[in-house]
């Protein structure tokens, strides 16, 4: 296996905004984040939150309505960072922040799942051509 | 997903097997509000559950609030790491009652 550079993109997915995708995201990005040395703790939690961003787009950005979603794995160095890029109206992200888990009730702990396993999480300026950008970042350990 | 309902004794057992994510969650969610819908002590086995993701975990939230309004025991049973995992970081993990095993039946419930 040839060295890796210091910074390389991993993976490059684009895929329709629907449920029933998410299956094959996820193996995917086990499969690349697993091959960069993540413990099985760490991988499994990075699977979830990227799972957990496509759900927000899927939900909240569409709302039911047709649209593509583009994933981006990138290696910096030690951090592997995660680009999740929507077409949907620009999203407040005021409006997407986690909630109080001592208030126990069904739904809603999403993004509070994201910024627990991610070193650091959040909407960025979308390139040109609009639509919403989300970026993650995991220290590979 | 797969899932099984069981009568066992006074109790229901639904296993969830595999995958419990935004594409199936409806169907989780509607087979535990219908085993909760009852009078018998619902406890949901977790073992193969390999995958849950936040809408997987609302279903059994859900669930939870609807048993705990009837005054119906709702419990989980053999929690897979992965699906244990998330209840921890959702720190549901000290909502539920969690068994390790199968509880033994009560005398004289079954």
């Amino acid at each position: 296996m040839e060295a890796r550079d210091k910074d390389e993109k991993l993976l490059s997915l684009r895929f329709p905004a629907r449920p029933d995708q998410l299956q094959r995201v996820r193996k995917a990005v086990r499969k690349h984040v697993k091959a960069c040395g993540c413990s099985a703790e760490s991988t499994g939690d990075i699977v979830l939150a990227v799972d957990e961003v496509c759900q927000n787009i899927i939900r909240h950005a569409y709302r039911g309505e047709e649209g593509a979603i583009e994933l981006e794995i990138e290696q910096r160095g030690e951090d592997l960072v995660f680009s999740l890029r929507d077409f949907a109206p620009e999203t407040d992200p005021r409006k997407v922040k986690p909630r109080d888990l001592d208030d126990v009730r069904p739904g809603g702990i999403g993004t509070h799942l994201i910024r627990k396993v991610m070193d650091d999480a959040g909407f960025v300026p979308p390139p040109s051509g609009g639509g919403n950008l989300f970026r993650m970042v995991k220290r590979i350990g | 997903m797969r899932h099984a309902v069981s009568e066992e004794g006074a109790r229901l057992v639904v296993r969830l097997e595999g995958e419990v994510d935004l594409e199936n969650s409806p169907k989780a969610r509607e087979v535990l509000l219908e085993a909760v819908g009852g009078d018998r002590a619902v406890l949901v086995d977790l073992s193969a559950v390999t995958y849950i993701d936040s809408s997987g975990v609302a279903s059994l939230v859900e669930a939870f609030q609807v048993a705990k309004r009837r005054s119906i025991t709702f419990a989980l049973v053999s929690v897979n790491p992965a699906a244990l995992r998330v209840l921890q970081l959702a720190r549901l993990d000290k909502v539920f009652t969690i068994h390790e095993s199968l509880p033994e039946e009560p005398d004289g419930d079954s």
